[in-house]
């Protein structure tokens, strides 16, 4: 429907995404105050300081942000019709996506050694569900970038669906502030 | 082109169940959330005719403890998610593009899947009852009595899944209605332009998109809790039931507002038009209605007084709660204010909608009383709440859906519906729930528990619970009158006129019911009631007006091509897929994934076939050249 005109002028698909991602704000807000009530409620360990691995986590963080500037690059290069850009920087986006997800399965494998479980203590379970709702979150973005990678690769994405990569890119910017958050307030501030 | 324009409008409804399966068409969509809800209305309304037959005398033994545990269960969580939320979603559906002049929602196969994860999810829930295990915690569900330990059975897991689906749903179709109301309004239609049905569905739909992301956490938890024995809510490892309480109300308050406001938007539109007035100050209506849903964020804790918060959280929560009867009461006043002084016509939509406005506001004032912590504390989880909740969802809700129900039918349906049965089907609900609800104050001031499933003899109840429960046998013969109602009116061949009630909104100046492209030619709005300022000028003044011999407000044919969105197999079963991933975490495994599979699979399939495609809908003279 995006062909037809719009009251504000505003594709109703993007529009779409920014309404959906006020929802997802409140979805994240509701994990994360969760967090923050239960923090050091827990009545056994292993605690968030034994086991947090920050400097780990930190490349990991920096991973995903430079996934968010290939993003926009990849958006940039759709819109001009720049094909080779356009692939280079959306494999870019899923090469990047995909390392922080295996860093994130590395770190869950470590925790899961060291002791915490999800049944283990409150710790465990707010953190594994928190942590692993971004990750669920990053896996179905890592696989819509797939999608348009592909479409790409078949000549089926030019600069007239560019709006399909903005969409995209959206919701991977909005996954990505959400990690920023979550590092905050999980890593940083213990 | 003359074949096209001498050519019939084929029937909206015409077609078998496949077309009614695949159609993304926002009218059928209406159609199908107002049957469901209707069949469920039924289905609540026999669950609480068996909680009355058992409550009606002391000792009785209609039904055990277990079984009625599990009937008020099934009767909160029917009328709140089966029946007021898609009612509402029903009257959304149909109406909003009518009235803001839009040919179909933004998104109308978002709009069928959202339809069909509500359905499958509905029919998860009651499919609890054929598996012997319907739910028993309490449509709220409050935390330990849902736990593992103390409910081991699969009726909690039935209840978590389904309204766990069910609220996907309502997401969906929430950033669906939020776009099409911002984003395709007719030209001219200014958001002070748009009726306030419609705003009052804007209000809604922000209130479902921000409110259902908490409850869904808290089910999440729940869920891991219960599969995967972690402890969010289980205090011997640390866990407290009280977050559970905290997230379901950061919903549940505002699932108030989402369940009122719809009404508050129909009585809107009907008290206007029965009383040939513009709504007495609607701006003020439209920014206290915003209010509210604001303020509806704020007082989630007034449902936990009793938890013990501290005096600092009780006197905020507290002074929020009354801050929302400002905007309530503002829109009661311009209510009254729209019917003085009005040439009022008394048909059944104005019967609801003023029985709205007196029993709404006796839910409202309870409402107040439970504003203040010390009176709260002494009325919590006393049969005073049970009356409160039911003036403002019965007398409130109902009434005012009810209202919309016979406004829209002609409508909806092309046919006129009885107005001696209407007034009829009015007096015996308007009778039959004071009946039922109002002595429930009594019961309550008298101490009498909420949820109990009977009570002894020399406590003094029996007169009161006795009177209760031939109320609601009275409610049933109405709602019996609505239906012997509802098929006369179908059954009927008279054509309803395109604007029965001489209203002022958009919807009516289209054919009833209206023709599947909704507008042969867009309208182009300047004013707020543009209907109105159509057939009778700028004139305020009602003793002066005269309808003007103008042009109709739409051609009967569209004078150019109009294409409209091909049917699609893929949101229903994409909706499927979901609730197979879903309901297949109480099979195992193996189903949950062959959910993920169909649901991914569909996703696919739907993102990938264009919405219009070879053989859509086409209506108006063929393109003179070229191909499209």
């Amino acid at each position: 429907m995006d062909a037809h005109a719009t009251t504000f002028g505003v594709p109703s698909r993007k529009m779409a995404m920014w309404v959906f991602i006020a929802s997802e704000c409140m979805f994240f807000g509701s994990l994360i105050a969760t967090y923050l009530s239960y923090e050091g409620k827990s009545l056994v360990g292993p605690t968030p300081r034994e086991i947090l691995n920050i400097p780990l986590t930190s490349v990991s963080t920096f991973v995903l942000l430079m996934s968010s500037l290939a993003m926009v690059l990849a958006l940039e290069a759709v819109q001009t019709g720049n094909r080779r850009g356009a692939r280079m920087w959306l494999g870019a986006v899923v090469v990047l996506g995909g390392l922080f997800l295996a860093g994130q399965v590395y770190e869950f494998r470590e925790f899961y050694h060291e002791g915490l479980t999800l049944q283990q203590n409150l710790f465990g379970a707010t953190f594994f569900v928190l942590t692993g709702f971004h990750g669920a979150h990053v896996t179905v973005g890592v696989i819509w970038m797939v999608t348009l990678l592909v479409m790409s690769l078949r000549g089926q994405l030019g600069p007239e669906r560019s709006l399909d990569v903005e969409v995209a890119g959206l919701y991977w910017h909005f996954v990505d502030v959400v990690w920023i958050v979550i590092f905050t307030v999980v890593y940083l501030i213990q | 082109m003359s074949a096209h324009a001498t050519a019939a409008h084929p029937p909206l409804y015409a077609g078998g169940l496949r077309s009614w399966l695949t159609t993304v068409d926002h009218k059928r969509i209406g159609v199908l959330y107002g049957v469901s809800a209707l069949f469920y209305f039924v289905v609540g309304g026999v669950e609480a005719l068996i909680i009355r037959l058992q409550l009606a005398s002391p000792t009785a033994d209609v039904v055990g403890a277990d079984t009625f545990n599990q009937l008020f269960t099934m009767h909160g969580t029917t009328m709140v998610f089966l029946v007021l939320m898609p009612l509402s979603a029903a009257l959304f559906n149909y109406m909003i593009p009518l009235m803001i002049g839009a040919r179909d929602v933004a998104f109308p196969r978002l709009n069928a899947f959202s339809f069909w994860t509500f359905f499958f999810g509905s029919v998860l829930l009651n499919l609890s009852f054929f598996v012997g295990d319907p739910p028993d915690a309490g449509w709220f569900g409050y935390a330990n009595l849902t736990s593992k330990q103390y409910n081991p059975g699969m009726g909690i897991d039935f209840w978590l899944l389904s309204v766990q689906i069910m609220g996907i749903a309502s997401i969906a179709s929430a950033v669906n209605f939020t776009v099409t109301i911002l984003n395709m309004r007719a030209p001219g239609m200014s958001l002070m332009r748009v009726p306030l049905f419609v705003w009052m569905a804007l209000v809604v739909q922000v209130l479902m998109l921000l409110a259902f992301p908490p409850i869904t956490v808290a089910f999440i938890f729940l869920m891991f809790d219960r599969f995967f024995g972690t402890h969010f809510y289980i205090p011997s490892a640390g866990g407290t039931p009280i977050l559970w309480q905290h997230l379901f109300w950061i919903f549940g308050h505002p699932e108030v507002y989402i369940l009122i406001l719809p009404s508050f938007g129909v009585v809107s539109e009907v008290l206007p038009t029965f009383a040939r007035k513009p709504l007495f100050g609607a701006p003020f209506m439209i920014f206290s209605g915003i209010l509210i849903g604001f303020l509806g964020f704020g007082v989630w804790s007034h449902h936990m007084f009793t938890t013990g918060l501290g005096a600092v959280a009780d006197t905020a929560f507290s002074l929020a709660t009354m801050l929302i009867a400002i905007p309530t009461g503002v829109k009661i006043f311009n209510w009254i204010a729209t019917l003085w002084g009005g040439h009022i016509r008394f048909r059944t939509p104005l019967y609801f909608a003023v029985g709205m406005v007196g029993l709404f506001i006796i839910g409202g004032l309870s409402g107040i009383m439970h504003a203040s912590p010390p009176v709260d504390i002494q009325q919590h989880d006393s049969y005073f709440v049970v009356a409160h909740l039911h003036y403002v969802f019965f007398g409130g809700t109902v009434f005012g859906l009810f209202a919309g129900i016979y406004y829209w039918w002609p409508k909806v349906t092309g046919r006129m519906i009885g107005e001696g049965l209407g007034k009829l089907h009015f007096w015996l609900m308007v009778v039959g729930m004071n009946l039922t609800f109002f002595p429930m104050h009594f019961l309550g001031l008298d101490g009498m528990p909420r949820r109990i499933y009977t009570y002894a003899t020399d406590l003094g109840w029996e007169r009161w619970n006795m009177i209760a429960t031939v109320g609601a046998f009275l409610i049933a013969v109405s709602v019996l009158v609505f239906f012997v109602n509802a098929a006369r009116s179908l059954a009927s061949k008279t054509q309803a006129p395109a604007d029965p009630w001489d209203a002022a909104t958009l919807e009516w100046t289209v054919s009833s019911p209206p023709p599947e492209y909704n507008f042969a030619v867009v309208p182009t709005v300047n004013s707020a009631r543009p209907f109105w300022l159509h057939k009778y000028g700028p004139t305020r003044d009602i003793s002066t007006r005269t309808k003007a011999q103008g042009t109709p407000a739409q051609p009967d044919n569209p004078p150019t091509r109009i294409d409209l969105p091909s049917p699609s197999s893929w949101p229903i079963l994409a909706a499927l897929g979901l609730a197979l991933l879903g309901g297949g975490a109480l099979v195992g495994l193996w189903m949950v994934l062959f959910g993920a599979a169909v649901l991914v699979f569909c996703v696919y399939r739907w993102a990938f076939q264009p919405l219009e495609r070879t053989g859509h809908p086409t209506f108006g003279p063929a393109p003179s050249g070229g191909s499209s």
